[in-house]
């Protein structure tokens, strides 16, 4: 059991898919603007990762390793197509909203990566929770950067409004930079200084090191 | 002629796949390093990208679309839910069959590219070239510009954003921020950048 624990929380901060592995960002950030695509996004993803690394794993021993990546392709892309239709049968507007980024989760690399790295070596019930696990610290980072986008970006969480906008008669004046996408790299940008601040084992070692004036050799140039 | 025009640099700067779809960032990210294997991933993915958006453009026209079987007597059938499957297909056998032929006649190239070939199959870009194409219906010849165009976008933003890296490196930068965060505000002040070309109307 705590196994399972330790596999479903590790993914959340220490050995985060986004901030650390640099995996998934792909297809997310256009998504972030509002909380409600987010949420939608999140759960597809996770169960997508969750559904193709068990599938996956348990036929691992009858994988040709060389056509291994195109076996995982087709049961991942197979499970997208579910997904996709489910979404257009049940939430069309959302899924209009999302446009092409569901089909995205086709190349999104955490599905790969986990597919790879995990379910290619271990049983099929610790493969799923392992893709729930990082699934869910997908979902985490996505569901932060929404909630600081739509609330900044139109004073609204989940489409109910936190702030009064100035043109309804209230107080806040929405900042228009947070819907468009840069806004998304510079609050990832901090989420990961703020995860490393807190981790600091999580940070790079730099290429070159700025050098001690006063105590390096030859300081005077 | 003015309409593909505007559709290439539509598809160069306005609507960059990298800086303002976020398409293709985990390879944007960890291969920006150096300038010079950049640019080498920067062009293999314009040439994929070039030849998968047209050969996904017919497939999807003659094959999948409402009706599209009429041709050989099937009508009413609606095969467009499997153009996901279609597109990953072909752009993995594409790129297969890309890398055996730069093997045989362009040894030279082949070394070149060669690692990053493999790379580009999951190369969101790619797909997400394709899934657009098919998205707002582009015909033949617009998905051929829209190719070229998006491909080189991506090759642009990933061969700069390598070149402000290569800079950055000597930068006295805080602690937690080294690396990937300082890459990410970077991306974002180059799509900031990108972004004040919207509107444009050729």
């Amino acid at each position: 059991m705590s196994d399972t624990k330790k596999v479903l929380t590790s993914p959340l901060v220490e050995n985060n898919p986004i901030t650390l592995q640099v995996l998934g960002i792909c297809s997310a950030l256009a998504v972030t603007s509002q909380m409600s695509t987010s949420l939608i996004m999140a759960v597809a993803l996770t169960s997508v990762t969750a559904c193709s690394s068990a599938a996956i794993s348990s036929i691992r021993n009858h994988i040709p390793s060389s056509i291994r990546i195109i076996v995982q392709m087709t049961i991942i892309a197979s499970l997208v197509i579910v997904v996709d239709q489910i979404l257009k049968a049940f939430a069309y507007d959302v899924s209009k909203q999302l446009s092409v980024f569901v089909g995205l989760i086709i190349t999104n690399c955490i599905v790969m990566g986990r597919a790879e790295a995990y379910a290619m070596k271990n049983p099929p019930m610790a493969s799923f929770w392992d893709g729930i696990g990082n699934g869910l610290g997908y979902s985490l980072i996505l569901v932060i950067v929404a909630f600081f986008r739509e609330l900044f970006g139109s004073g609204k969480l989940l489409g109910i409004d936190v702030f009064t906008l100035t043109k309804d008669g209230g107080w806040y004046d929405p900042n228009g930079l947070m819907l468009l996408p840069p806004s998304a790299f510079f609050i990832i940008g901090c989420i990961i200084w703020v995860i490393r601040q807190w981790k600091p084992e999580q940070n790079e070692t730099p290429d070159f090191k700025i050098m001690d004036i006063a105590h390096g050799e030859g300081g005077h140039h | 002629m003015e309409a593909y025009i505007s559709l290439f640099i539509k598809a160069v700067f306005v609507e960059n796949l990298a800086l303002a779809f976020f398409l293709g960032m985990c390879t944007f990210l960890a291969v920006s390093k150096k300038i010079s294997t950049a640019m080498g991933l920067g062009i293999a993915v314009m040439i994929v990208q070039v030849i998968t958006v047209p050969v996904n453009n017919i497939i999807y026209h003659t094959l999948l679309k409402e009706n599209a079987l009429a041709w050989i007597g099937i009508t009413g059938v609606d095969l467009s839910f499997l153009a996901l499957l279609s597109c990953i297909g072909m752009i993995a056998a594409l790129v297969q069959i890309l890398e055996m032929i730069l093997d045989k006649f362009f040894p030279a190239l082949y070394h070149a590219l060669g690692v990053f070939l493999p790379l580009i199959t999951v190369n969101c870009a790619i797909l997400g070239g394709s899934l657009f194409m098919i998205e707002r219906d582009y015909d033949l010849a617009q998905s051929v510009v829209y190719g070229v165009g998006s491909g080189f976008g991506w090759a642009l933003a990933i061969t700069v954003i390598a070149g402000v890296r290569e800079k950055l490196k000597y930068s006295d930068i805080p602690k937690g921020l080294e690396g990937l965060g300082i890459t990410f505000i970077t991306a974002g002040l180059m799509s900031l950048g990108f972004m004040a070309f919207s509107g444009i109307q050729l």
